[in-house]
C-alpha cells in the first residue's frame, strides 16, 4: 500500500490555515531560516481519512478481535471513557496553570481528581501513598528502582544488587541497571514460582530491593509471597510490586497488606485505558509510608479549607521524573472506569478474568503441554513442545491463529518456557468467544499432527504474510525517501 | 455496572470444565491471612452519574483563561480530522504490533511517522516515538554515553528548565558528571560553553528555539564539537521548524522534541510525544521501537519491529533503554496533523505565529515601563521585563481573564520582574489587543 508521502499532487492541501488578522509581516535572519523542503505530504483532507482508515482496517484490535495477549491485559476498554478525557476543562488545560499565582484555583477540578485517584489506588493497593506521575509501566518501574535507591541512600546502606526472579518482565533488569543496580536473576522451582532456597542463598545485606509480578508471569501466585517479604525486610531489602498482573487479584489481596513497599499499576491493562497501538499509558507508583518522602515532586495535597494546591517542597524527593502530574488524559479515564465498576464490579473483573483463564487451561491442557499444571490466575502458559517435534512452533501456531481472525498469545515469553504460548483471555470475553478460540487452537494442534508442513504459508489471509524480519534488520530501510 | 457477560448458567459449566465448585475456590492459593483487609472503593455508579461527576470536576477548571502562557507546552488549534482517525478502535484498542501481519496498519503509520520526524529535522533516522520531550532528552544523553563512553554532558541553561530538572533525577544515581552553563542574556554564553567542551566531553545539549523563546544558528557549536569528538544533541519545537533553521542543516547528530504542538492537546501535561532522530551511523544506540521496511516471502512490502535486540525484553539490564512501550497514538496524531497541513501548511502557521507574536510585542512596546526583549530573535513567544514582580501582574491579569505568560522568576534567580509570553495562531488580534490594554491597565494601576 502506498505510503502518504508518496499519494497526493503538487499544491495539494489538506487544512486551511487562517488568514493573519495583524498587520504584521515578521521575518527572522536569513541564517536561522530553514532552506531544506520540509518533506510533508501535500494531500487533500479525503486523502487523509482514507489513507489512515484503510490502515487502520489493517490492524487487529480488541473492538474486533479476540485478543489473548498474555501479559497486557487487552480488555474490552469501555466506550464512554473515550470521551470523558476530552470534556472541556481537561483537554484544554496548561499544566502550568497551578504554578502560576493565584492559578491554582482555576485547577481545582483538575487536582481534585489526581488527588481522590491517589486515595482509590492507595485503597485497591493497600498502599499510603501514590504518585500519578510514571507515563507507563516501565517508567514506573524505573522510579520505583530510584525511591529503592533515595530509601537506602538516606539510610546510608550500601547495596548493589536487585534480584528479581527468571520469569519476570525484561523491563525490571533494565529499569534497575539504571537506578544503579547489579540484577541477580533467581531461577524458578518446578512450581513455577521463585525458588525460595534459591532466594535465601542470594539474599543478603548488600541487597537493595526484590521486584516481583505477583501473580507472576506464567500466571501462578507464589503462596510464599509473605514469608518472601519477610525475608527481605530482614535484611532491609525493599519489596518492590510489579503490577502489570493486578488484574487478578483484585480485591482479593492487596500487595500492601502482605509487605510490599513499592508497587506500579499499569492503568492501560488492569484500568481498561486503551492501549493504543503501544501508548500512551500510566504506571503509578504508590509506597508505604516509609518511602513516601522520596516521592517524585510534586504531590497534590489537600488543604484544610478544602482546596488543593502542588506542593514543590520536599527536599528528600528523587526529583522530577516526568513534566508534570503524569499523563493525565489517561488518569481521567481510569478515574471514570473505577468508579463505575465501583467495589463489585472490580472484584468481579478479579474473579471473571481467572474463570476465564481457568477455563481455557482446563480446555486446552489434553492437546497442549502445560508445563506448571496448576490452577492459574488469569493467564496461563502453554508450550507448543508437543507439536515442535513435528516442527511445528508457537510462531507457527500464531500464524495460524490470524488467519482465524484471532489475535495470537505473547509467544516465547515468559523466557523459562519453551515455545511459550501466554494466553490471557481477559474477563470482558464471553464462553463462546472462547469455546471458538479453544476449536481453533485444537484444530492447530490437530493439524501439526496430520499436516504440519501446511503451517509453513499461514498466514494466507492476511496482507502480507511472514515478513523477512533478518532482511529488515540487515538492510536498515526505516524511512521513505523521494526518489 | 461491568463489563463481564457470564451468565450463571455458564460460569456453572466453566466451573465443571475446571473441576473445582465455586469460583472462590480458584483463589485458593491466596490464604486467608494474605487476603485483602478492606477494600472500600464505593460502589459502581451509573455512567451518567459518572460522567456527571467528571464534567462537575472539569467544570472547576478554567475553561475562558485566554492562554499567552506556553514555557514549552503550546495551545495550537488542532484539526478535527485529528481526532476522528485516532478514535479509530482499530488504531485505539491494539496493542504493540508484536504480530506484523496483524499490524500492518499500525506498522505502516509508524513508519510514515519516522519519516515525517526525519524530514522535520532533516535527519537520517528516527524512532517510533518516547514518552515525552524530557525523556526524550534524558534517553539521547544516554545514548551518547554508549556511543562514545564519555562522562560528562555539557548543558545550555536555554533547555527548558523541567527538561533540566528531569535529566538530573534521572542520572541521580549514574556517575555521570552534567555542567550547566548559564545563559547570557536569554542566551547561549558562548564564550563559557566552549570552554568546558573538553576531550571529557560526550555530549553537549542546546535547544532551539530556547526556553525564553529566542532562535539561534548553532552550527559553530556544532563545528567546534565534532572536533572535539562531542555529540551534539538539540531539543527543537517542532512546528518552528516550518521556519527556522533545522538540526540537520546544523549538522546536529542527535535531535530531539516535545510533539505537543502536532496536534496533542494540552491535557494538564499528558500525554505528550518525545520524539527523537538522528544519524544512520547512531541507529543501533537508539532506544525505543523503531519500525523498518521489508518484504514478506511473495516479495510485498512489509513493515515490522526492527533492531529489537537491543531493547529490554530481549537485553535486559544491558538494553539501550528501559523503555517497553512508546506514546503511539499520539505519534500518529502528529503524523495525521503534518499530512494535513502539509508543505505549505507548515511553513504558513509557522509563519503565523511569528506574525503574532511579532504584533503582540509591538502592542506591548506602547506599555510604558514594560521593555520588550529585542536582543536576539525569537520565535512566538519572548520574555518581557516588568517594573513590578511578575508573580503580582500574572495573579492580577487572571483576574482579566489572561494566563499572562510565565514568570520567568520561579525557575531563575534575579529574573522576577521577567515574564515569558507565548502567541500561538489561536490568539485573534483582538485578543492581543485587549491583553495589551489589561496588561496596561496592570501596570498603570
Amino acid at each position: 500500500m502506498q505510503l502518504i508521502f508518496e499519494k497526493g499532487r503538487e499544491g495539494r492541501r489538506g487544512f486551511k490555515i487562517q488568514r493573519s488578522d495583524v498587520p504584521v509581516k515578521a521575518t527572522i535572519p536569513e541564517n536561522m531560516k530553514r532552506k531544506t523542503d520540509n518533506g510533508l505530504p501535500e494531500v487533500s483532507e479525503l486523502d487523509v481519512v482514507r489513507h489512515f482508515t484503510t490502515l487502520a482496517n489493517r490492524n487487529f484490535c480488541v473492538d474486533t478481535h479476540f485478543y489473548p495477549l498474555g501479559s497486557c491485559t487487552m480488555k474490552y476498554n469501555p466506550k464512554f471513557i473515550e470521551g470523558v478525557s476530552k470534556i472541556e476543562g481537561f483537554e484544554d488545560l496548561h499544566p502550568l496553570l497551578p504554578q502560576l499565582s493565584g492559578g491554582g484555583i482555576l485547577t481545582q477540578g483538575a487536582l481534585e481528581l489526581l488527588y481522590h485517584m491517589e486515595q482509590l489506588l492507595c485503597e485497591i493497593t493497600g498502599m499510603d501513598a501514590f504518585t500519578m506521575q510514571p507515563l507507563a509501566g516501565a517508567h514506573g518501574e524505573l522510579t520505583g528502582t530510584m525511591l529503592i535507591a533515595a530509601y537506602h541512600r538516606a539510610k546510608g546502606n550500601k547495596k548493589k544488587y536487585i534480584l528479581v526472579p527468571d520469569s519476570s518482565h525484561g523491563t525490571n533488569p533494565a529499569s534497575a541497571a539504571i537506578a544503579g543496580y547489579e540484577v541477580i536473576v533467581i531461577p524458578s522451582d518446578k512450581t513455577g514460582v521463585m525458588d525460595i532456597d534459591e532466594y535465601k542463598t542470594h539474599l543478603n545485606k548488600e541487597v537493595a530491593g526484590v521486584m516481583l509480578t505477583c501473580p507472576n508471569t506464567l500466571g501462578i501466585f507464589n503462596p510464599r509471597i509473605k514469608e518472601i517479604c519477610d525475608l527481605a525486610h530482614s535484611v532491609d531489602a525493599l519489596m518492590y510490586y510489579d503490577g502489570a498482573n493486578l488484574n487478578a487479584i483484585l480485591g482479593k489481596l492487596r500487595p500492601g497488606d502482605v509487605g510490599f513497599d513499592i508497587v506500579h499499576l499499569n492503568l492501560h491493562k488492569t484500568f481498561a485505558t486503551p492501549h493504543g497501538g503501544g501508548g500512551p499509558g500510566a504506571g503509578p507508583v504508590g509506597v508505604k509510608e516509609h518511602i513516601s518522602r522520596y516521592l517524585p515532586i510534586s504531590k497534590v495535597v489537600l488543604r484544610t479549607d478544602g482546596t488543593f494546591f502542588l506542593d514543590y517542597n520536599y527536599s528528600e524527593s528523587i526529583g522530577y521524573i516526568a513534566p508534570f502530574y503524569g499523563n493525565f488524559g489517561v488518569i481521567v479515564k481510569a478515574y471514570a472506569y473505577i468508579l463505575l465498576l465501583g467495589r463489585e464490579g472490580l472484584i468481579d473483573v478479579a474473579e471473571k478474568a481467572v474463570l476465564n483463564a481457568n477455563y481455557v487451561r482446563s480446555k486446552l491442557k489434553k492437546y497442549y503441554k502445560l508445563p506448571y499444571n496448576k490452577t492459574c490466575m488469569h493467564e496461563c502458559v502453554f508450550s507448543a513442545e508437543i507439536q515442535k517435534k513435528n516442527g511445528v512452533s508457537a510462531l507457527d501456531i500464531a500464524k495460524y491463529l490470524i488467519d482465524k481472525g484471532i489475535h495470537p498469545p505473547t509467544i516465547y515469553f515468559p523466557l523459562i518456557v519453551k515455545e511459550a504460548l501466554m494466553i490471557e483471555p481477559t474477563e470482558t470475553e464471553s464462553k463462546e468467544t472462547l469455546d471458538s478460540f479453544i476449536s481453533a487452537m485444537i484444530e492447530a494442534a490437530q493439524l501439526a499432527e496430520t499436516n504440519p508442513e501446511g503451517f509453513a504459508d499461514l498466514p494466507a489471509n492476511t496482507p502480507v504474510s511472514r515478513p523477512d524480519e533478518v532482511k529488515a534488520a540487515k538492510d536498515l530501510n526505516l524511512r521513505w525517501r523521494k526518489e | 455496572m461491568n463489563y463481564t457477560p457470564h451468565t450463571e448458567e455458564e460460569i456453572k459449566e466453566m466451573l465443571a470444565e475446571i473441576g473445582v465448585k465455586s469460583i472462590d475456590e480458584l483463589f485458593a492459593d491466596i490464604s486467608e491471612d494474605l487476603r485483602a483487609r478492606s477494600f472500600n472503593i464505593p460502589h459502581g455508579r451509573s455512567e451518567p452519574e459518572v460522567v456527571n461527576h467528571l464534567r462537575y470536576l472539569a467544570s472547576r477548571n478554567s475553561t475562558s483563561l485566554v492562554y499567552f502562557i506556553g514555557a514549552g507546552f503550546y495551545q495550537h488549534y488542532i484539526p478535527s480530522v485529528v481526532d476522528s482517525i485516532t478514535s479509530l478502535p482499530e488504531f485505539y484498542t491494539a496493542y504493540t504490533p508484536y504480530q506484523p501481519e496483524a499490524s500492518q496498519g499500525w506498522l505502516q503509520a509508524m513508519y510514515e511517522y519516522q519519516t515525517a520526524i526525519c524530514n522535520l529535522t532533516d535527519m537520517d533516522v528516527a524512532n517510533a516515538s518516547l514518552y515525552d520531550g524530557g525523556t526524550a532528552l534524558y534517553e539521547a544523553c544516554m545514548m551518547t554515553i554508549r556511543i562514545n563512553g564519555r562522562k560528562k554532558i555539557v548543558v545550555d541553561e536555554g533547555i527548558n528548565l523541567i527538561y533540566w530538572n528531569m535529566i538530573q533525577c534521572y542520572i541521580s544515581n549514574l556517575s555521570l558528571e552534567v555542567v550547566k552553563i548559564p545563559v547570557k542574556n536569554f542566551g547561549i554564553d558562548r564564550e563559557r560553553f566552549f570552554q568546558q567542551m573538553d576531550e571529557k566531553t560526550s555530549a553537549v545539549v542546546l535547544q532551539n528555539p530556547n526556553f525564553f523563546g529566542c532562535i539561534d544558528d548553532y552550527s559553530d557549536i556544532v563545528e567546534y564539537a565534532h572536533k572535539k569528538g562531542i555529540i551534539v544533541i538539540e531539543s527543537v519545537y517542532p512546528l518552528s521548524l516550518g521556519l527556522i533553521k533545522t538540526p540537520g542543516e546544523m549538522g546536529v547528530d542527535i535531535a530531539v522534541g516535545e510533539g505537543q504542538s502536532l496536534g496533542i492537546p494540552l491535557s494538564f501535561g499528558g500525554p505528550y510525544l518525545g520524539f527523537m532522530a538522528t544519524r544512520k551511523e547512531f541507529v543501533r544506540k537508539m532506544p525505543g521501537r523503531i519500525i523498518g521496511k521489508t518484504v514478506d516471502k511473495k516479495g510485498r512490502d512489509s513493515y515490522v519491529m526492527t533492531l529489537q535486540a537491543r531493547e529490554q525484553h530481549i537485553r535486559r539490564e544491558k538494553a539501550t533503554s528501559n523503555i517497553c512501550s512508546n506514546e503511539a497514538l499520539c505519534a500518529l496524531r502528529a503524523l495525521v496533523y503534518l499530512s494535513l497541513l502539509g508543505k505549505e501548511g507548515l511553513k504558513e502557521i509557522a509563519q503565523l505565529n511569528l506574525d503574532k507574536a511579532e504584533f503582540t510585542r509591538q502592542q506591548l512596546e506602547k506599555i510604558p515601563y514594560l521593555q520588550v526583549f529585542r536582543d536576539r530573535p525569537t520565535f512566538n513567544e519572548f520574555p518581557v521585563i516588568l517594573p513590578e514582580s511578575a508573580d503580582v501582574v500574572v495573579n492580577k491579569m487572571i483576574e482579566k481573564g489572561f494566563a499572562a505568560g510565565f514568570p520567568l522568576g520561579r525557575y531563575y534567580k534575579g529574573m522576577n520582574r521577567c515574564l515569558l509570553i507565548a502567541v500561538t495562531e489561536q490568539r485573534t488580534k483582538e485578543e492581543i489587543v485587549k491583553f495589551a490594554e489589561s496588561m496596561e491597565a496592570v501596570l498603570c494601576s
